[in-house]
């Protein structure tokens, strides 16, 4: 065990046993190693098979997430913390007067600060048949695994709760791809945060949805069904059958410990904490789902966090850490649509009055509870558009004074004008802008200071945005604002020639219908250019314009790899890849490869992207190499170019025995079809042919999987340095649906991203993230979809093979040799054998140093 | 050292250079990279890139920085000032500039 630095004057080593290793027993533990407090043997028992991970984002295991990408666990948190996690590991006893607990195989482990942050069960009501077979809660990643292998086998399915988690569960079923049905008690659905009129608005989008919502109705009982497995017999007599059914109707504190070892309970159950998260017995701590505080139990992961911070603090000997209560504020998107509840939701406070908007064409509810006075923001609910909430919340929290006719805040703006909004300088820095996280307005001030002035960095710094995300837009607001402030005014400028960002250098070129750098120099720059704009403009022309890239005044714009056709190697020689589309090649393919790498005598290798990469040609050989693969039916395979790389494939249903689609087949034609695309920067594809993902789309900018209804999209994964799962876009598509979205979204990613920016790290700072992206690449929220197919139908009706334009063309052909006044090689370029292959010769291995460079 | 002093090679054509680019040279067994800014001027330098020790300079990118005229080494992408050869971020790994001139549509380098 590795143990943090000890100062040998302070006490010896505090024992502290945690009990639960849920969201925000990590978050505790997080806490703790990073204050940093000497002396710590901290020992973690965790009843799951697995370390924390993230119950927040679980509908999200439906959607294609593993339970690795779930995990909450930074890769060595443990050995760096020195912290020891027992997974499976329950406790069977505690002894308060020994400060000891007991483990089922009758270890004993003494204490001298328990934790107990076991978290919640779900309740399910006590009725008969709720333990029959494929009925089941949602809590746990088994939980979720037990669902989708019922889910294979049923057509229906039906979760009983209407409130947020219940919500929840019935996206997870109509993911399986159930028939979904949601029961609830109580007369509309998400009681706790939602009026009656939002109720009503949030119960016709589900709906639309296709999710059949049954209001009003207690079940009795569960037998055998007629049409499917279960009957559920509500108490008006109804029925309704399912194959499966998920209990979600609230969820219980597991304080059994508290009860069996004499510690109070709140009047709801919940372990009894005072401000310092400390039971009755101050040696015992609870935090979370677990603890109740002035009797109230809080079912967020915020106020855990806040109370795991605080307990961490005060057992590193912070005395004045107190836990104040917690807002219950929520924004989340259930199914797509926005829901968000502030403050005094129902108008409870006396005196205080309601301003309420509808509108029911669009299904969109807003209502705001404002105090007596008119002058402070009591409450809010948000149904179908929750643009105000970042606002609102802020106003309640800070008790920001109203304007004089609130109702504006929440009415649509008829005439254009802005919102009476709350620009970021209203707040106070102490305004907590990411509640997850704890994150201040004034943090993310100082982390602008810092140098974090993207969002991405930003959420890297300080971690604001990065939990629920609800927050993001206000952070980026505050953010700008901050560096408008410091005069880092939010330059995007491309370089000193063009004071314009990359997208907008685009749209210029595009509406402008410019053709030449000199033209967009004249036009818009200054200078020669350089090696960031001449780049930058010769792959927007390509994109735009689709011209041969050596073409005239092209040619000058293209850095080596481009102006070569191949890419550039430390000792001057190129790199030769041939097309080899969706990995496939012929044997005689395969042979004439073979033979001109031997004929040249290149060095080869297959790579990452399933091809075959040939090295150590000289300038003046690339010709001659590409005319004999040319005759032998290769094409380039521009691994040289910020444009379309490989399309990855599995072999698919055509030879695997579990493949549910023709992966290869997809794979060639997708890597026909965009080959040539230039982008901001490279862009690679796979495509597998079942959820054994043996392609490994997800780690892709595109990624396609088939399903047994047709293709699942996922975009901007990433691999290499930071490596990113790429999400769920849209499901089971047909092949014509699949192109034409895949079309949208890189004529979108080439249009908007930044110079050499990877989709993955485009879409970390698009602002609205996912979602807008599906609203602007599914909803057509912005109206151009059409035209970025029209784009992209160009870019394909264009498409030319970069090597044999350049070898049939004379002028072109000749510049590439090594002399412009000789026929000579270049000399300096050794090679030595390696592994029966060559390699470039290292500096101590070359006989002559000064080749070319005589003294 | 004058002009009538240099000892000076005829390379290429002036034509045989695409605007903007370069090429590199054989002068007196030394690998030189010559240059052509718009139509009618150039400038020669070394070719070989110290960093790498590959000879790759003429194959660089020419732009502008403020107001001097650099190529960037295609290899890691570090400025060379196309007048002196001074490496604007690294100038332990400055190269040497040669004298060139244009005399009947000719190109002419002389090394310094």
């Amino acid at each position: 065990m590795v143990k943090p630095p000890q100062d040998l004057t302070v006490r010896p080593d505090m024992k502290i046993v945690l009990v639960g290793h849920g969201m925000v027993g990590h978050k505790f533990l997080e806490a703790l190693h990073e204050q940093k407090t000497p002396g710590l043997d901290v020992t973690v028992l965790c009843e799951e098979p697995r370390p924390a991970y993230d119950r927040v984002h679980l509908s999200e295991f439906f959607a294609g997430k593993s339970a690795e990408d779930l995990s909450l666990v930074e890769p060595g948190f443990f050995e760096e913390s020195g912290f020891k996690l027992r997974l499976n590991t329950r406790l069977s006893a505690i002894d308060r007067r020994k400060k000891t607990v007991t483990l089922p195989d009758g270890e004993v482990l003494a204490y001298d600060k328990l934790v107990l942050a076991t978290g919640s069960y779900p309740f399910v009501p006590p009725l008969k048949g709720s333990d029959r077979e494929n009925c089941f809660v949602y809590r746990t990643i088994e939980d979720l695994e037990a669902m989708t292998a019922a889910g294979k086998h049923a057509r229906s399915g039906v979760v009983v709760g209407g409130g947020l988690l219940g919500l929840e569960c019935a996206k997870a079923l109509r993911d399986l791809g159930l028939e979904t049905h949601v029961v609830e008690f109580a007369p509309r659905l998400m009681t706790v945060q939602v009026d009656d009129e939002g109720g009503r608005i949030l119960r016709n989008k589900i709906e639309e949805l296709g999710v059949k919502v049954h209001t009003s109705r207690s079940t009795t009982e569960i037998t055998n069904g007629m049409t499917a497995r279960h009957r559920m017999v509500f108490a008006d007599g109804s029925r309704l059958e399912a194959d499966m059914i998920v209990f979600s109707a609230g969820i219980r504190p597991r304080d059994e410990l508290a009860r069996t070892n004499a510690l109070p309970v709140g009047a709801r159950g919940g372990i009894a904490i005072d401000d310092h998260c400390r039971s009755s017995d101050h040696d015992v701590y609870a935090i979370g789902e677990c603890a109740a505080w002035n009797d109230q139990i809080f079912g967020l992961v915020a106020p855990g966090y806040d109370m795991a911070r605080i307990a961490a603090a005060h057992i590193g000997g912070q005395a004045d850490a107190r836990f104040t209560g917690a807002d219950m504020s929520t924004k989340l998107k259930l199914m797509g649509v926005d829901v968000a509840s502030i403050g005094d939701a129902h108008g409870k406070t006396a005196g205080s009055r309601s301003f309420r908007y509808t509108d029911e064409a669009k299904q969109i509810y807003k209502k705001i509870v404002v105090s007596p006075d008119g002058k402070k923001l009591l409450g809010a609910v948000l149904i179908g558009n929750a643009d105000e909430y970042g606002t609102l919340l802020q106003m309640c929290l800070n008790g920001i004074t109203l304007p004089a006719d609130p109702e504006f805040l929440i009415l649509p703006s008829s005439d254009g004008k802005a919102k009476p909004g709350l620009g970021p300088d209203a707040l106070p820095d102490s305004a907590q802008i990411c509640s997850c996280n704890n994150v201040t307005k004034g943090q993310i001030c100082a982390a602008v200071g810092d140098g974090a002035t993207t969002i991405g960095a930003m959420k890297t710094c300080t971690k604001a945005g990065s939990t629920c995300g609800g927050c993001v837009p206000l952070v980026t607001q505050i953010m700008k604002s901050e560096m408008a402030k410091r005069g880092m005014a939010v330059n995007n400028h491309l370089c000193e020639h063009f004071p314009y960002s990359r997208q907008e250098l685009y749209h210029l070129i595009r509406v402008g219908q410019i053709k030449s750098f000199s033209e967009l120099l004249d036009k818009h720059g200054k200078g020669l250019g350089c090696d960031i704009c001449k780049p930058t403009a010769a792959s927007i022309f390509a994109s735009c314009w689709n011209d041969f890239v050596l073409k005239g005044e092209l040619a000058s714009l293209q850095d080596s790899n481009d102006y070569f056709l191949g890419n550039i190697q430390k000792d001057g020689t190129y790199s030769v890849v041939p097309r080899m589309p969706g990995g496939e090649v012929t044997p005689d393919g395969l042979i004439a490869v073979g033979q001109i790498a031997k004929k040249y005598g290149l060095y080869t290798k297959v790579t990452g992207g399933a091809r075959v990469d040939m090295f150590g040609a000289r300038v003046e050989q690339l010709p001659l190499i590409w005319e004999e693969l040319i005759a032998a039916g290769f094409e380039s395979g521009h691994a040289y170019g910020k444009a379309l790389r490989t399309v990855k494939s599995c072999v698919g249903s055509t030879w695997c025995r579990y493949g549910v689609d023709d992966s290869v087949g997809l794979a060639v034609e997708l890597e026909n079809r965009y080959k040539g695309l230039r982008a901001p920067h490279k862009i690679k594809f796979g495509v597998s042919g079942c959820t054994r993902e043996c392609a490994e789309a997800q780690g892709k900018d595109v990624g396609i999987i088939a399903t047994e209804r047709g293709w699942n999209l996922y975009v901007c994964g990433n691999g290499g340095m930071k490596p990113r799962h790429a999400e769920l876009i849209a499901a089971d598509l047909s092949k014509a649906d699949l192109i034409r979205l895949i079309d949208r979204f890189l004529m979108f990613y080439v249009k908007t991203a930044d110079r050499l920016q990877r989709t993955s790290t485009w879409r970390e700072n698009l602002e609205g993230g996912l979602d807008y992206l599906k609203q602007v690449l599914i909803g057509d929220s912005l109206g151009i979809s059409a035209e970025l197919e029209a784009q992209m139908q160009h870019v394909v009706d264009t498409y030319q093979c970069e090597w044999k334009a350049a070898v049939t063309n004379p002028e072109t052909r000749k510049r590439f040799r090594t002399f412009v006044n000789s026929t000579e090689a270049d000399k300096r370029i050794v090679f030595v054998e390696e592994r029966g292959q060559v390699r470039p010769a290292r500096a101590e291995e070359r006989l002559e140093e000064t080749e070319g460079q005589p003294a | 050292m004058t002009s009538e002093t240099l000892s000076w090679t005829a390379v290429c054509a002036a034509s045989e250079i695409l605007p903007n680019t370069g090429v590199c040279a054989l002068v007196e067994g030394r690998h030189v990279a010559v240059f052509r800014i718009g139509d009618s001027a150039f400038h020669a330098i070394d070719n070989i890139d110290p960093k790498s020790g590959a000879s790759v300079l003429s194959r660089g990118l020419i732009g502008s920085l403020g107001e001097r005229v650099v190529v960037a080494s295609p290899l890691y992408k570090n400025h060379f000032d196309l007048a002196t050869g001074e490496c604007l971020e690294e100038p332990q790994h400055s190269v040497r500039a040669h004298a060139v001139r244009i005399d009947n549509n000719i190109v002419q380098v002389a090394l310094a």
